[in-house]
């Protein structure tokens, strides 16, 4: 079995290898990829269709949007999928569950730990006021719903590493969590809807500035991405939290690591 | 982008990515590959791709480290190969 | 010899060690024989495929699609405030010059693949769990050994 994995890889890599001639130079400005009236567009275009100077933050929530609202959807769909299947036939009484190989009791029992505990008490704050930071900065700089939701989610499993899973669950119990995921994809969904509404395609923001006289379509664009950001940043939150209280649990939500 | 660098951290990259392959301890090849995802954060920041080096450094060094080490945790930690 | 190396190697060095971790990463794959081994493969494969994408949008000498911010406050200097300012700053905020800045497609496209990535490792490592919690084991010759003999059984 390991010769015929080793040869189908070095056959594949090989003819690979030999492909790779032909490629443009790396750092070539005037390669297929980087010359391609695309990429060019995005680059020319964003701050007068916008006035958003984060280029990324711009193709990725407004020109390519119904892309990243399927891509928040899959992770909504995934974080259910390892709810679902870690519960899968879990109505076997506990006592006939083969017992956990590498759980020493200590580990369970230390978490009143005072240096663990007083770093986690300033650091979990600090990372909060940072996730928002980021979510809301994400035209400026580099950042936006993705990253910001990742580290606002990282500083619940961090409490719950630090504490516990249980207080950790006690503040963002899962009846809460699945909500907020699902509110996430609503907000973002919302937005498309109510550019439908007002007469335009699905997720094409210009048309929303009839909701605020003050601002023109430019604006609007800006506005709106600001918007499914934060909806890209509640999914993304609470299904990592999801996946982390899951898997380290095994799905019974108790215990953990 | 300085390639000097460049070519450093891509050597380092393939030898975490071996090590994490090879060890035998399955936390150890975890935290390895957390490494290896770091190192590649690295390489992303340096290239200009700045956003990308953000979501690696907090989804691929912190979040997959984390969930492989919490199903190590509640697996077994050795390995046959 | 400085030139040279650079023409023989650096220029396609990225793809190189892209397609070297794409190996690693399917190797592993293939013929690891325990499961959270081939999981670290397929994470080693998908960091793989965006290294070569990442490196596709490459400008030498280009900077971080972000573009200055005085390039966004140009309507206002446009309009008359003080014009004698910087007239060469705002020339150069009004034509934006696509080599200054790496391609940002490329960017996106993979942002969005390390976050799906991360979510579908966590189905990978939920069906794991429930693999162990099934067949108390994690390598895969001893879970076929296992289905085998409960086929031959029933």
């Amino acid at each position: 079995m390991k010769w015929v994995g080793l040869i189908a890889v070095l056959f594949t890599g090989g003819l690979l290898l030999s492909a790779m001639d032909d490629f443009p130079n790396w750092g070539d400005a005037h390669s297929p990829a980087n010359a391609s009236p695309v990429s060019q567009y995005f680059i020319e275009k964003t701050i007068e269709d916008s006035g958003v100077p984060n280029m990324v933050t711009a193709v990725l929530a407004d020109y390519r949007s119904y892309d990243t609202m399927f891509e928040t959807v899959v992770v909504l769909i995934a974080g259910i999928a390892i709810m679902a299947i870690l519960r899968v036939g879990n109505q076997i009484p506990r006592g006939a569950r083969p017992a956990p190989v590498s759980a020493p009791a200590s580990v369970n029992d230390d978490h009143q730990d005072i240096i663990i505990g007083t770093t986690c008490r300033l650091l979990i704050p600090v990372l909060q006021l940072f996730a928002f930071y980021v979510i809301a900065h994400g035209h400026h700089s580099p950042g936006g719903g993705f990253q910001g939701g990742v580290v606002l989610g990282t500083s619940f499993i961090l409490a719950a590493i630090a504490k516990g899973l249980d207080p950790a669950l006690e503040r963002l119990p899962e009846t809460r969590y699945v909500k907020i995921a699902f509110v996430g994809v609503v907000i973002y969904s919302a937005f498309g809807v109510a550019c439908l509404l007002l007469g335009e395609n699905f997720l094409d923001y210009g048309v929303l500035s009839v909701l605020l006289p003050t601002i023109d379509a430019a604006e609007a664009r800006s506005h709106s991405m600001l918007g499914v950001e934060v909806g890209v940043a509640f999914t993304v939150s609470a299904i990592m939290f999801a996946i982390y209280a899951n898997l380290a649990s095994k799905g019974e939500l108790e215990g953990g690591l | 982008m300085i390639w000097q660098f460049d070519i450093i951290i891509l050597i380092f990259l393939v030898i975490t990515a071996v090590i994490s392959l090879r060890v035998k301890d399955l936390l150890a090849a975890s935290m390895v590959f957390g490494t290896y995802s770091f190192l590649i954060c690295l390489l992303w920041a340096g290239m200009g791709a700045v956003d990308v080096a953000f979501t690696e450094a907090t989804v691929g060094a912190g979040i997959s480290a984390v969930i492989l080490i919490a199903t190590v945790y509640n697996t077994r930690r050795d390995s046959s190969d | 010899m400085g030139e040279t190396f650079k023409a023989n190697v650096i220029d396609h060095f990225n793809f190189w060690v892209a397609v070297v971790l794409m190996m690693i990463g399917l190797y592993a794959m293939i013929t690891k024989n325990n499961l959270i081994k081939k999981l670290i493969g397929m994470s080693i494969f998908q960091t793989a495929i965006i290294l070569f994408y990442v490196s596709a949008g490459v400008k030498d000498g280009a900077t971080i699609p972000i573009l200055e911010h005085h390039a966004a406050e140009t309507e206002q200097v446009e309009a008359g405030e003080h014009v004698e300012g910087h007239p060469v700053a705002n020339h150069e905020a009004h034509a934006i010059n696509p080599d200054d800045y790496s391609n940002p497609l490329p960017h996106v496209l993979m942002l969005t693949a390390i976050v799906v990535g991360v979510a579908t490792l966590g189905v990978a490592l939920a069906v794991t769990q429930v693999i162990y919690k099934n067949y108390g084991t994690l390598e895969e010759d001893e879970i076929l050994a296992k289905i085998k003999a409960a086929e031959n059984d029933g």
